[in-house]
């Protein structure tokens, strides 16, 4: 992947790019299984498991962890926190490529993903969290789209359009956190309908703002372990300013991550207690949700803490892992674990193979995107001609 | 002008006639939505039902589903449980294991939407594919759906069916209480094949009367409670049976909440924070760029502060050492002075020895 076959041209035969070929090659034989023998043919979903995987991990997980954008830029451009400017840029590439992979596996999941635009332009079910969702997903993707263009267009020579955009970075960081907002926590709340499926544990009239919440420290571990991925591989794409500002970072991001991660474990509890359901803790529901309380949030909060304190910048990026996989493990829990656990286990929810295939086809695109615009884009370092921004 | 005491008591009636409109209408408002006046629902008594599977026949010849692949006398599929699916709107299960002693026989359970007065699914749809007809028949708009099947996800009685094996036009299936016939006056399939009467059609309220008397005439046969009645905001299908109705595999924790109230306190939430969030953040970057202007006027306040003094005690220095130099060249002028004082004393000796020297001498002191 560092070996820059990409902008040489030498030789296309890396092992990243073996690997991502395999991958997407397997990708594209389920996606032609899946559109034209129908969800049954390629996935384990059921009457009673209508939602697996690419709802579960695509969305739920794609969403939380493409909160870095919104999260950076409310820091640099509201909070006025000069000093991680350089992380922006790289955020923002990630949050867009997620948004649209979440799109893009939508597309996958829905029986008429043609009529995705129905819920805007034909019949508004207003009543429906999935249609504040679908909402704010639209148009944060488009936020995104606009607050990533101006990279492009200083790589395209556009510069009128380039700075007529920038222009417009306060508004659009401003709508973006509303509509961040908003989405994160919809899709929490997604299921407060059905507290009769999901296990009282994780049920709780809170979870909208469970999910936002964790959603920051999604964006914030996102945007540490990012930069440690790209500094590995596109160390020769950084400028000064990134090799300088990267330790500032990882310190300031980790430092947040661990406030706001002691802010949502405290809040979990309050979840508990609102719900009375302390006696729970002793079944095995109980037991997994202690690990996932504990294992992944309360040490977490206290790594960072450490890390923080003793500027370890390994252990920040360690604890960067631990918290990202934290998060996942919530939503899948939230969206396939502790729901339906009522029901017996043969009629349980576990993917088929060939849905696991379509998540890492869409993950392995996004990195394959991620990687062919930041060699030939100004995102690990700032163009030439535009300094300012 | 008098008043006459019969224009007074028409006065008094309008003013009665008045409250007992505004009542209708308030009873009639979504705040206290308790169904549809008139609607219709059916009665199951699960102390009638003998587990014949006529209703599922009914049920699939008039909505012309797909043929099972088993005959519906076969009764073997009995011994599994079963659920609605895309191919069949209801089913019936059987329940062995009943605690009462004095059931005779195991008691069956016919399983199909219960049309809800306000439905999970209706309130979860994003594309409103899903209404709640006056007649009380929740009925599904495929020409719309999108299929993200999110009205299962929501639906606390596991209705919806999916046809997941369809690539281009897959529907949600579920019952719909036979509306194409119902408003043409006919019964629903399920209901007019039924050979016991174990299913009885009619208004909503009538049922709730009729099952209400069957308890209270036969108060041994029946657990007390008419399910349905306030399940999930109450449901047009209601219950009887002989045993609690866990026992029968009908769940007892779904509360009387209706599904919209459950969402309905998130749902609110979006336009405050549409609102608010602005008028926050906006707040929130003008004082951080206050804090920079002011940190910036500090640094621009104290640099010059420095440049003054730093001005200030250079013209000092300066002065000083013109003030040293000054004096210098006093002393040097004055020393001159008393030299040439002195040496002029001396030519009185020999004044025409040194003209020449004193000449050599002169350019030399005022360089210095």
């Amino acid at each position: 992947m560092s070996d820059g076959a990409a902008t040489t041209g030498r030789s296309f035969l890396t092992p990243f790019n073996v690997i991502a070929a395999i991958i997407v090659i397997i990708g594209l034989i389920v996606t032609a299984l899946r559109f034209t023998g129908g969800l049954a043919s390629v996935t384990n979903l059921s009457d009673y498991n209508p939602w697996g995987i690419w709802i579960g991990f695509d969305l739920l997980v794609g969403v939380a962890l493409a909160a870095g954008g919104y999260v950076t830029s409310a820091a640099v451009y509201i909070f006025g926190m000069k000093k991680y400017h350089s992380a922006v840029r790289p955020a923002i590439l990630t949050g867009f490529l997620g948004y649209a992979l979440v799109v893009i596996a939508l597309n996958y999941d829905v029986g008429r993903p043609w009529r995705l635009p129905y819920p805007f332009f034909i019949q508004q079910g207003t009543t429906s969290l999935l249609f504040e969702v679908a909402a704010c997903v639209a148009l944060y993707l488009t936020v995104l789209f606009i607050e990533f263009s101006p990279a492009a267009m200083e790589w395209l020579g556009l510069k009128r359009a380039r700075n007529l955009v920038v222009k417009l970075t306060l508004l659009l960081t401003i709508f973006g956190v509303v509509l961040s907002t908003l989405h994160q926590s919809s899709l929490g709340a997604l299921f407060l309908i059905a507290p009769a499926k999901l296990h009282p544990l994780w049920y709780s009239p809170y979870l909208p703002v469970f999910f936002f919440v964790s959603s920051i420290i999604a964006g914030l571990s996102m945007v540490i372990f990012e930069s440690t991925l790209s500094h590995r591989y596109f160390a020769a794409k950084m400028d000064e300013a990134h090799m300088k500002e990267k330790d500032a970072i990882a310190l300031g991001f980790g430092k947040a991550a661990s406030l706001v991660l002691a802010g949502y474990f405290i809040i979990k509890v309050i979840g508990i207690s609102e719900g009375n359901n302390w006696h729970l803790l002793e079944t095995n529901y109980g037991l997994w949700f202690l690990v996932e309380l504990l294992g992944f949030v309360g040490l977490p909060c206290f790594l960072y803490a450490v890390g923080v304190r003793d500027k370890n910048l390994k252990l920040i990026k360690w604890t960067a892992v631990l918290t990202v996989l934290g998060i996942a493990v919530n939503r899948f829990n939230v969206c396939l674990v502790a729901f339906n656990w009522h029901l017996p286990s043969e009629e349980r929810y576990f993917p088929h193979w060939m849905e696991i295939a379509i998540s890492v086809f869409l993950v392995t695109l996004g990195i394959i995107a991620y990687r062919f615009i930041v060699t030939r884009m100004p995102i690990l370092y700032a163009h030439p001609e535009y300094e300012d921004h | 002008m008098s008043i006459t005491r019969r224009k007074f008591m028409g006065w008094l009636g309008a003013a009665a006639a008045g409250t007992a409109l505004g009542k209708t209408a308030d009873a009639a408002s979504n705040k206290y939505f308790t169904g549809y006046a008139d609607s219709i629902g059916v009665l199951f008594d699960n102390t009638r039902c003998i587990g014949c599977r006529k209703c599922e026949e009914g049920c699939n010849t008039v909505n012309e589903l797909p043929a099972p692949e088993k005959s519906f006398d076969d009764l073997s599929l009995l011994d599994t449980r079963r659920r609605t699916t895309a191919k069949a709107y209801t089913i019936v299960n059987r329940y062995d294991a009943v605690s009462q002693v004095d059931v005779k026989g195991p008691l069956y359970r016919k399983v199909q939407c219960n049309h809800c007065l306000e439905p999970a699914c209706a309130s979860a749809c994003f594309v409103r594919a899903f209404t709640k007809t006056q007649e009380g028949a929740v009925i599904y708009d495929a020409s719309v759906c999108v299929g993200c099947r999110y009205c299962m996800i929501a639906c606390p009685f596991e209705i919806p069916a999916y046809e997941y094996d369809k690539a281009l036009e897959p529907r949600i299936m579920k019952c719909t209480l036979c509306y194409p016939r119902i408003v043409k006056g006919l019964l629903p399939g399920c209901v007019q094949a039924c050979p016991t009467e174990a299913l009885t059609y009619g208004k909503r309220t009538d049922l709730l009367r009729v099952a209400r008397e069957r308890i209270l005439k036969f108060p041994d046969r029946y657990v007390n409670h008419i399910y349905g009645e306030n399940e999930m905001g109450g449901t047009s299908w209601l219950y009887l049976s002989a045993v609690p109705f866990k026992e029968v595999g009908m769940r007892e924790d779904l509360g009387i909440t209706a599904a919209p109230k459950l969402t309905s306190g998130a749902l609110s939430g979006v336009p405050i924070v549409v609102g608010l969030w602005p008028v926050l953040l906006t707040g929130i970057y003008a004082m951080s760029k206050r804090k920079e202007k002011i940190a910036n006027q500090e640094t621009t306040r104290a640099v010059t502060a420095a440049v003054e003094q730093a001005n200030g005690a250079a013209q000092a220095k300066l002065a000083e050492e013109m003030a040293k130099v000054q004096k210098l060249k006093e002393k040097e002028i004055e020393n001159a002075v008393s030299k040439a004082l002195a040496e002029a004393a001396k030519p009185k000796e020999k004044v025409s020895d040194t003209p020449s020297a004193k000449a050599q001498k002169k350019p030399s002191e005022e360089d210095s």
